[in-house]
């Protein structure tokens, strides 16, 4: 599928893992990818690879928490570019434990980039998207953030909220056609999933009725899909890649 | 600076009206056709254009033209 040739698509927390197979499928797409991510040799390796493909991207170093600071970075992907197309909301953190044993500083930090990270950058983008009267915003949650989950209460609240902003988001800025839905991963082989012990890995993949763990490049066809004309109709939804993990 | 032209012209340009129906009395929802999210626009664009911050208990209170001209005119004053 092509059809993104004139799109800007900024990309959150996209110098590794999820986020850069988002990116990367934006560029192979014909977009624009720019790059959003907290590390400056990170962000360059992720521009360079794309970039190796002969495909485009840009990168920012940039702090979703921090609002001012993401405001002028928008600001600048503006500047350069004169509109943005798509963002996706996809920079997040865990730091998990049982609550009874959670850091305020554990709870604060998961909250902050994860749900006030994607309230800063869609607060930030809509002012171009409104302008535009054209947008296409995606968040990225989770299926912890439907089921719950022992030890990751503050990255739940965090998701659980993300899906309850799509759908405000959604329906705040409909009228001026800009779309915004949200994905929820299953267990995705990355880096945050590969901290987590073999046995529960093995655990999950039991209970995935397509027996395997996804890829990053199953959340990338979706978000694809979402950003595309073929999805003008889908607003404020939460769709599960999960291979039918939760149902 | 000319504050009464450019804020007609800026009226004209967010809402998409004729300059002859932005007269001082003309209410931004009632009677220019704005919504809600069409006045926090309006706002943004005053606040870009004259370098200033318009605080959202002030916003509130510029509901027609006429208020919107009397508050910037005293406010850059």
């Amino acid at each position: 599928m092509k059809g993104f040739e004139d799109k800007i698509a900024v990309v959150t927390g996209s110098a590794r893992g999820i986020g850069f197979a988002i990116a990367e499928a934006f560029a192979q797409n014909g977009a624009t990818a720019v790059i959003l991510d907290l590390n400056q040799e990170d962000v360059n390796n992720a521009v360079q690879k794309i970039d190796d493909a002969g495909l485009r991207a840009i990168g920012f170093v940039a702090d979703v928490t921090d609002s001012e600071f993401i405001s002028n970075v928008f600001k600048e992907i503006h500047k350069k570019f004169e509109k943005i197309d798509i963002l996706v909301n996809n920079a997040g953190i865990t730091k998990d434990g049982l609550i009874m044993k959670m850091k305020e500083s554990d709870w604060d930090d998961v909250i902050n980039v994860n749900l006030k990270g994607t309230f800063n950058c869609t607060q930030k983008v809509c002012r171009y998207m409104l302008k535009q009267k054209f947008g296409v915003i995606i968040n990225i949650t989770s299926i912890i953030g439907i089921m719950g989950n022992a030890g990751q209460a503050n990255y739940a609240a965090s998701k659980g909220g993300i899906i309850a902003l799509t759908k405000s988001t959604a329906k705040e800025f409909s009228s001026r056609n800009i779309r915004v839905n949200a994905i929820a991963p299953g267990f995705i082989q990355t880096d945050m999933t590969a901290k987590l012990p073999k046995e529960v890995i093995d655990k999950y993949t039991a209970a995935i009725p397509l027996s395997r763990m996804g890829l990053p490049k199953d959340i990338a066809n979706l978000c694809i899909f979402l950003a595309s004309d073929e999805a003008n109709y889908i607003t404020g939804q939460t769709i599960q890649v999960d291979g039918g993990l939760v149902m | 600076m000319d504050i009464l032209a450019k804020v007609k012209e800026i009226i004209v340009e967010e809402l998409g009206v004729e300059e002859s129906e932005v007269t001082p009395e003309a209410n931004f929802i009632e009677d220019l056709g704005a919504d809600s999210l069409d006045t926090v626009e309006l706002i943004m664009k005053f606040e870009e254009e004259f370098d200033i911050d318009i605080a959202d208990e002030e916003a509130e209170k510029l509901t027609t033209v006429g208020k919107a001209i009397e508050y910037l005119k005293t406010k850059l004053g």
